[in-house]
């Protein structure tokens, strides 16, 4: 009977979860294919370095550390919900005993780090609720994302409160030989009543609120900006390897750029429906744009360090990204086009020019998003489809175009340095 | 000032002789009026050494990087063409670059253009001549100055070079402080992504103001620069703070020059 409730249940969340997927796969339909480089040893040495060795966030090394420990925590932690999805369809106890000794360390390692993560959500939690942080605010962070935020410590919090409830009443339910090691919840097992209907409902208890926990968080998280947990590791693995200040170039202007150089542009070949130069709206963008806006988790480390927000300009390179995801979910909505655009309705063009593509927000990312190269996909949009650059800058287009420098000056100058 | 020497790619070509490294000037190393004085330093360096160079001079032309950065894909590519066309009618296999906008632009993002060199900066490159005995560093000079070193972001933070400008400075006697915002954490002077050409949007500050507030808190003498727009920027920055006889902003290559009695 459990066993047939528990696969009903399971096959709701996988089936919940799998919907949500096609939504998001619908998504990234729409966004540009850009092709992928497949150094993939190079991206799994990146992976490695920077997702589960947590490099980049521990650049704030006491709060990182707290974050790196909840990460690591994580996934021993989920193994041991994998076994719990064993035994709910089997009707097992325990089943990834049999492993042995890998066993008691999975178990034991486990056990420490729920109380690890619990205390690093509580701290965590503090610093949301009783603190008042700087990178936890600006404009993009509503009242909503805060409460998105909370939501989702609360989750994890009730996580490690049923996981360590469930492992306490185990321990006290099979007094002898329960498969394992739980140097932590011994001590709290110890301090427990030994009552044994009480022991037993209670340990039922604790195991369904932390598996059903496990579904609804699950199923929650896409929604939030905590879908991080799930995207952070394919993100860093299909990040930049190429130096920070790399932009590429434009592939579609090469073309007409070499065509404009061979003088043979009129007799060109007629092209398929020219593409939009830049990007406008989430059309525009690449995949690896979309997949940097859904593993975004608005820590503002991006925007605490960025000269221009720093400096009271309206830039955030953080909201960048929550408009792009929150574009892209109201566009995923819409049965027909609307006339609204990214560019435009969510960012504004007094944000983009704000930038001065220093990459400290790139630097800081612990997940590797770039935020300069799409402002300046978004600038290009702006200069080459609308012509809409500020006075000066035109200006300086123009200097380079007629005299080969940004400046006003003769090119047959080039050499006045010399003498002096 | 007398005039300098300097050898010119199309005369040397006309004389049959070759050049190792093309020297990449730069417009704000041709015609920025402070940073022709960093220009001239280093090829007083580069001839006093005895390296085999030569500048484009007429012939170079923008690289296209504020176009780029501005958005405007079209000039940027334009100006590319342009350049790796005549890099190319020269062979030339080794550039060296001061402006670490024209380095990266020219290191990074030619090649997809056809434009494959190997390009260096010059604090890099001062860091070999020094590492290699080539420049006698003499001690005394500026011996006890309070130095300190503005990371420019596209040499630190996009290329990776931190070391080099420091081990440069640290090779004299000085005494090096290092600001609270260092290395890749260091601050932008406000300059980049094209801003150099147009007035920042409206805000509380200038970028340049914040950054030298972080110059100032080292209690610095100097405060040295390796880009042509940071070098504007804290200038016009220190002088903002009315700071301008107390700290000097000097270039790496200034410091060398100095140095060398050059």
């Amino acid at each position: 009977m459990n066993q047939f409730l528990f696969a009903i249940v399971l096959m709701i969340s996988i089936g919940l979860l799998l919907w949500t997927f096609r939504r998001i796969q619908a998504n990234f339909k729409r966004t540009k294919a850009v092709p992928f480089d497949s150094k993939i040893k190079e991206r799994l040495n990146l992976t490695f370095k920077v997702a589960f060795g947590q490099t980049k966030i521990l650049r704030k090394p006491i709060i990182g550390l707290l974050h790196a420990l909840v990460f690591w925590g994580f996934i021993v932690i989920t193994i041991g919900s994998l076994e719990m999805v064993v035994d709910g369809l089997t009707g097992l106890h325990r089943s990834f005993g049999v492993l042995g000794i890998v066993y008691d360390v999975i178990s034991a390692s486990g056990d420490v780090f729920a109380f690890v993560v619990l205390m690093g959500i509580m701290v965590f939690l503090f610093r949301r609720l009783a603190l008042s942080i700087k990178r936890f605010k600006g404009i993009e962070v509503k009242t909503k994302n805060k409460l998105d935020a909370n939501i989702a410590l609360t989750f994890i919090l009730l996580l490690m409160v049923s996981l360590i409830g469930m492992n306490s009443f185990d321990i006290l339910l099979h007094e002898e030989g329960l498969a394992g090691i739980y140097p932590l919840s011994s001590i709290v097992a110890s301090g427990l009543s030994d009552n044994n209907g009480v022991i037993a409902a209670l340990f039922h208890f604790f195991w369904w609120l932390h598996i059903l926990l496990i579904f609804a968080f699950a199923n929650y998280l896409p929604y939030s900006k905590h879908f991080h947990v799930f995207m952070s590791v394919p993100n860093v693995f299909f990040s930049n390897l190429k130096p920070l200040t790399f932009l590429p170039s434009m592939p579609e202007v090469q073309k007409e750029v070499q065509l404009m150089m061979s003088g043979d542009a009129f007799n060109a070949p007629a092209d398929e429906a020219p593409s939009r130069f830049g990007v406008k709206d989430v059309e525009d963008v690449s995949w690896k744009n979309y997949m940097d806006a859904l593993t975004c988790t608005q820590c503002g480390r991006c925007t605490e360090v960025c000269p221009a927000n720093i400096t009271g300009k309206k830039l955030s390179p953080r909201k960048i990204f929550v408009d792009l995801r929150s574009r892209m979910d109201e566009k995923g909505k819409l049965k027909a086009e609307d006339s609204k655009a990214l560019l435009g309705d969510y960012i504004s063009k007094e944000e983009l020019w704000a930038c001065t593509t220093c990459n400290a927000c790139a630097q800081e990312c612990p997940l590797n998003i770039s935020h300069p190269n799409l402002i300046m996909d978004m600038r290009r949009f702006l200069v080459l489809e609308e012509g809409s650059a500020p006075e000066e800058l035109n200006t300086m287009f123009a200097n380079i175009e007629n005299n080969g420098a940004p400046w006003k000056y003769s090119p047959e100058d080039r050499l006045k340095w010399t003498e002096g | 000032m007398s005039k300098i020497d300097v050898p010119v790619m199309a005369d040397i070509q006309a004389k049959g002789e070759r050049a190792e490294y093309l020297f990449w000037v730069g417009c704000a190393g041709a015609f920025d009026k402070r940073y022709q004085k960093v220009t001239r330093s280093f090829a007083k360096i580069l001839n006093e050494v005895g390296i085999s160079y030569a500048v484009l001079g007429t012939e170079e032309t923008c690289t296209g990087d504020p176009a780029k950065r501005a958005g405007n894909e079209m000039l940027f590519q334009m100006q590319a063409m342009q350049v790796i066309e005549t890099l190319n009618a020269y062979q030339v296999k080794k550039v060296i670059c001061t402006c670490p906008h024209c380095f990266n632009i020219i290191k990074n993002e030619y090649p997809e253009l056809g434009g494959d060199y190997e390009v260096i900066h010059y604090s890099s490159f001062l860091q070999d001549l020094i590492d290699s005995g080539r420049i006698n560093i003499k001690k005394e000079a500026f011996k006890n100055k309070n130095i300190t070193f503005h990371d420019p972001c596209y040499l630190g933070r996009g290329n990776g070079i931190y070391d080099a400008p420091r081990k440069v400075i640290g090779a004299m006697d000085v005494n090096y402080k290092e600001m609270k915002r260092a290395k890749s954490f260091s601050l932008c002077c406000g300059a980049g992504g094209a801003q150099m050409f147009k007035e920042a949007e409206k805000g509380d500050s200038e970028v340049f103001e914040e950054r030298t507030k972080d110059v100032l808190a080292t209690g610095a003498d100097i405060v040295a620069t390796a880009c042509p727009f940071c070098m504007t920027m804290l200038s016009d920055g220190l002088k903002f703070a009315g700071q301008e006889k107390k700290v000097v902003n000097m270039d790496l290559a200034e410091l060398i020059a100095e140095n060398m009695d050059l």
